[in-house]
């Protein structure tokens, strides 16, 4: 990759202020470690602010389609990132989420729950995150019998009645394996009919401990310390059907409400071009929480690495 | 003095694996209690925890619940 001469080092802190970084970069998934990697390599000066380490990739199970890993679990990946990462001395706040982001005169000011900053430009890589149900209960309940994490709490539901809320692919995946370890997994979707794959419904729907409930909605999550079941609506009426566990599995939405200024799509995920530029300049966007086709680990790293590479040029050109 | 950390996780669960690497690499012993093969650990937690997420980590008695590095860091006095 060939820059013009005398854009390839920025020194710290430039102009105005004192105090704003070149970049900053929202999030550390495969799309936001990336670009840290990229900037890092350009000596930029930047920071990583973010909530976890790995985004989704951190809660993937086995990884077969990384190229140079034929096989590799998604927290093994992670490490692997964040040793990369790492290699660099990297400016990271983890356990900080960005609040609002917005454009300004001189550049991009970024609150987040803990502090403020500002940045000439901004590299959102902020992901996806489960969608929830929005219904009464959910939040009092999470971690106490509701999850939307089959894979990890699974096992704690040993011999209970739990219920699967969903269509999908991930619903059918967590239906089956909870009904290898639940007494009975009711699993339920709004639709009128599952949207997963044909092969993971047939095994679904062939295993005795499944009951499947499709036109049914959720109203309700009721409990006293823990789960003790749902309020659901079908055919007119309101049964509770009682259940030790709640999994909902109901698909994922961009974290992209901290960037109004942002052109969205349909489904809120920031608009960008080939370039990573988004609609407000000085403001780029990778990973899955864009409009890029296929959400995939080595997609949002690839995107992560455009996404860097164009802020620097959008530096230079700025110089 | 090493301090007594206990790990109550699943196999599946990915933040389990990460916080048991992040122990590991800080050189932190630590007791691995799996909650997915021992019903009775699984109903330990849930009692001392009084929730069902994992992993839960007991540093010296004082728990925290999920791969919280800060808090972890805290508690180890690291």
């Amino acid at each position: 990759m060939k820059f013009p001469a005398g854009a390839g080092h920025f020194p710290p802190r430039p102009g105005n202020g004192g105090n704003m970084y070149d970049l900053i970069i929202i999030g550390a998934g495969p799309a936001g470690i990336t670009a840290a990697v990229y900037a890092a390599r350009k000596k930029m000066d930047f920071i990583v602010i973010t909530g976890d380490i790995g985004g989704q990739a951190a809660w993937s199970g086995d990884i077969e389609n990384y190229t140079g890993y034929q096989f590799v679990t998604g927290p093994e990946l992670v490490s692997k990132f964040e040793e990369h990462m790492r290699k660099y001395a990297i400016e990271t706040k983890e356990g900080e989420e960005a609040v609002e982001i917005k454009k300004g005169p001189a550049g991009v000011a970024v609150r987040t729950t803990k502090g403020a900053y500002e940045a000439k430009t901004v590299i959102i890589a902020s992901g996806k995150k489960s969608r929830e149900l929005g219904v009464p209960g959910e939040k009092e309940f999470k971690n106490h019998g509701l999850t939307y994490c089959a894979t990890c709490d699974g096992p704690l539901f040993a011999g209970k009645d739990v219920a699967v809320i969903g269509g999908g692919n991930s619903a059918l995946d967590a239906a089956l394996q909870l009904m290898r370890i639940a007494r009975r997994v009711y699993l339920i979707t709004n639709a009128p009919a599952f949207t997963g794959d044909p092969v993971m419904l047939e095994k679904v729907r062939a295993s005795a401990a499944v009951t499947s409930m499709v036109n049914t909605e959720i109203k309700e999550i009721i409990g006293g310390k823990m789960v003790t079941g749902i309020r659901i609506k079908k055919d007119g009426t309101e049964p509770t059907l009682s259940v030790g566990g709640v999994f909902v599995e109901i698909g994922l939405i961009p974290n992209a409400a901290f960037a109004p200024e942002v052109d969205k799509n349909g489904a809120g995920e920031i608009k960008v071009n080939c370039r990573n530029e988004t609609s407000v300049p000085g403001i780029f966007a990778a990973g899955d929480v864009t409009d890029v086709p296929e959400k995939q680990i080595i997609i949002a790293a690839g995107e992560g690495a455009k996404a860097a590479l164009t802020a620097f040029r959008y530096l230079s050109r700025m110089r | 003095m090493d301090k007594k950390v206990k790990v109550y996780s699943t196999p599946t669960c990915p933040f389990c694996i990460r916080t048991k690497q992040f122990l590991k690499d800080n050189n932190i012993f630590f007791e691995d209690v799996d909650v997915a093969a021992d019903q009775e650990a699984a109903k330990e937690m849930m009692q001392r925890s009084g929730q069902m997420g994992v992993p839960v980590i007991d540093i010296e008695g004082r728990l925290i619940v999920g791969f919280d590095k800060e808090e972890i860091k805290k508690a180890l006095g690291m």
